[in-house]
């Protein structure tokens, strides 16, 4: 097993590229609202499973497992403005009705209003499905290439290529634009910001409604590569991408793209790495304990992460 | 009419009343200090009229326009800049960020001009201007923030203790600069705890204690007042 072939350990590497991409998309929304509110929205998890059904939805909508041929893109490309619109609409009624209420409270009451609100929509939707799962149309064209040892299927690329593509999109707006030097100014300091004639509450509207376009776009992505929804489906990702915000540095965008990735070949490479070694074994469904005893060592360690500041100094 | 008028302003913080019933007014091309010790309600003051508290009682007007429950972008579009106490830079923001920042609610083409305009004044800025403002000297950070707040073209300026933390030169270098400032067309609001600078400048002034103004007049009528001089100009 140690000694496994170089292309089992290539596979591993992409494997965890792919989760990671979706961590890590996932992980902005976190991170980007930390920034501006200090608050973990820990509804953000529900946001991705309502953006993967919405992207769902729109598939259907197009013919399901029917749609071939050119349409695919075009299908693919409408489930990911469908799922982006979904999940900022929801997410910009959550900050109205459930966050903004709360400015101003002690920092505990936000966190669990959104714990709330994410169990809240999780059963909404457990309700409405009767708990079932519903199953993505395996629409995307198989095969992969392989290049020696290497191999990569068309749909991570796909997926891996889509994520950096809207990451970077986010960086740009994020670093170069009005909009995202608004929301910088905003995190760094609300009332200088609105001294600026920044409208504090749209800045921060904004923050949620991009976190949330990621995180819808990530649903689909979900839903392309593990070709199921569910209402409880947000739930693992949705904390797993916490602890990947928490890694890279929470607050911190780049922090949490590495954080991402990180965590993505931790739970892949990683959980083979152990298991490699003479006497141990780590079954797949370790994976989740790696995740979350990595969070629980960075805690403790380096509770700032890779990139970030101390989450206490900010606060 | 004057160009600012605050009228029996009533403002605090929770059971806190910091101020108490003020009326005080600024206008076109002048220069009005708010002297006072520490506590007695000038921040607060400044925070009312800029829209970051409501009042409780009293207006404030703006232009003839009341200012009363806008909201602080919505008090910066009507032409009010308010450089915080504090300065309020964005330290993880370059300096250039921080300058167009002070710009935000503007969409005209003289955007660029005003940076050179700003540069004039401040020249360090423009040499510090990819720099990011949280490593700027003290002296530095108040230029960026009046520069700043200059890059919104207020009709109106605000500023609370632009001297804080300064040596005695930069001091005088940021004076002159106000009245720079007001010889180019802006009007000032100026808090201040170092009376005898801001009094040497000011047109008139209003002195607060506890949230009260208990004197006002010519800047140099102020200066010559006995009760002034004891107070705040440190003289027995
Ligand atoms: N955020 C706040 N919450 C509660 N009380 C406050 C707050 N800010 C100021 N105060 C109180 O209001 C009063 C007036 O404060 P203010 O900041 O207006 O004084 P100031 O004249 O600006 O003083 P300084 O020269 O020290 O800056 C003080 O008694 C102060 O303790
Ligand atoms: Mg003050």
């Amino acid at each position: 097993m140690f000694l496994a072939s170089t292309s089992f350990w290539l596979d591993q590497v992409v494997n965890g590229l792919t989760i990671g991409s979706m961590y890590a998309l996932i992980a902005l929304g976190y991170t980007m609202v930390y920034g501006v509110l200090k608050m973990i929205n820990f509804a953000h998890g529900e946001v991705f499973m309502l953006g993967s059904y919405a992207g769902f939805g729109v598939l259907v909508a197009f013919g399901g497992e029917s749609i071939a041929g050119p349409m695919v893109v075009l299908a693919i490309a409408a489930a990911f403005v469908g799922a982006a619109l979904a999940s900022a609409s929801v997410s910009v009624v959550l900050e109205r009705v459930a966050y903004r209420p709360l400015r101003n409270a002690p920092r505990l009451a936000p966190l669990i209003t959104a714990i709330g609100a994410s169990i809240f929509l999780q059963f909404l939707v457990l309700d409405v499905t009767g708990a079932k799962a519903s199953f993505y149309p395996r629409i995307f064209p198989s095969g992969s290439i392989e290049v020696g040892a290497f191999r990569i299927t068309y749909l991570q690329l796909f997926l891996v290529g889509c994520s950096v593509a809207m990451m970077l999109f986010l960086y740009i707006v994020v670093q170069r634009t009005a909009v995202g030097r608004s929301i910088r100014a905003v995190a760094e300091n609300r009332t200088a910001a609105s001294l600026m004639g920044i409208d504090v509450d749209r800045a921060i509207v904004t923050t949620f409604v991009l976190g949330a376009a990621m995180a819808g776009v990530a649903g689909v992505l979900w839903g392309l590569f593990f070709l199921q929804v569910r209402g409880s489906m947000g739930f693992l990702p949705g904390i797993k991408a916490f602890t990947a915000a928490v890694l890279g540095g929470i607050g911190s965008i780049p922090g949490a793209m590495v954080g991402g990735y990180f965590l993505g070949l931790a739970e892949t490479v990683g959980r083979e790495a152990l298991s490699a070694i003479p006497g141990l074994n780590f079954p797949n469904e370790w994976r989740d304990v790696i995740a979350f005893s990595l969070l629980v060592l960075v805690l403790l360690f380096r509770p700032t992460g890779i990139f970030g500041e101390l989450v206490s100094r900010r606060a | 009419m004057a160009l600012l008028e605050v009228e029996g302003l009533v403002a605090g913080y929770g059971a806190i009343t910091a101020v108490k019933g003020i009326s005080l007014h600024l206008d076109e091309g002048e220069i009005v200090t708010l002297i006072g010790s520490n506590g007695a309600g000038k921040t607060t003051t400044l925070r009312a009229i800029s829209g970051l508290i409501r009042p409780r009682q009293g207006d404030i007007r703006f232009a003839g326009r009341s200012l009363v429950g806008l909201k602080p972008h919505e008090v910066v579009a009507v032409g009010v800049a308010h450089v915080p106490e504090g300065r309020g830079i964005f330290g993880t923001l370059t300096v250039k960020e921080n300058l167009l920042l002070g710009a935000h609610r503007r969409r005209d083409a003289g955007i660029l001009e005003d940076l050179e305009r700003v540069f004039a004044l401040f020249p360090r800025l423009r040499e510090r201007l990819g720099q990011v403002a949280g490593t700027l000297s003290g002296g530095e950070q108040q230029m960026l923030a009046i520069g700043r707040a200059l890059m919104a073209k207020p009709r109106v300026l605000l500023l609370d203790e632009p001297s804080m933390g300064l040596a005695p030169f930069l001091v005088d270098a940021i004076f002159q600069t106000i009245v720079e400032i007001r010889a180019a067309g802006t009007p000032i609001l100026l808090v201040e705890q170092n009376a005898a600078a801001a009094l040497e400048i000011a047109d008139r002034g209003y002195v607060l204690e506890s949230g009260t103004i208990v004197l006002s007049g010519t800047g140099a009528e102020l200066a010559r007042n006995d009760g002034v001089r004891r107070a705040y100009l440190g003289e027995l």
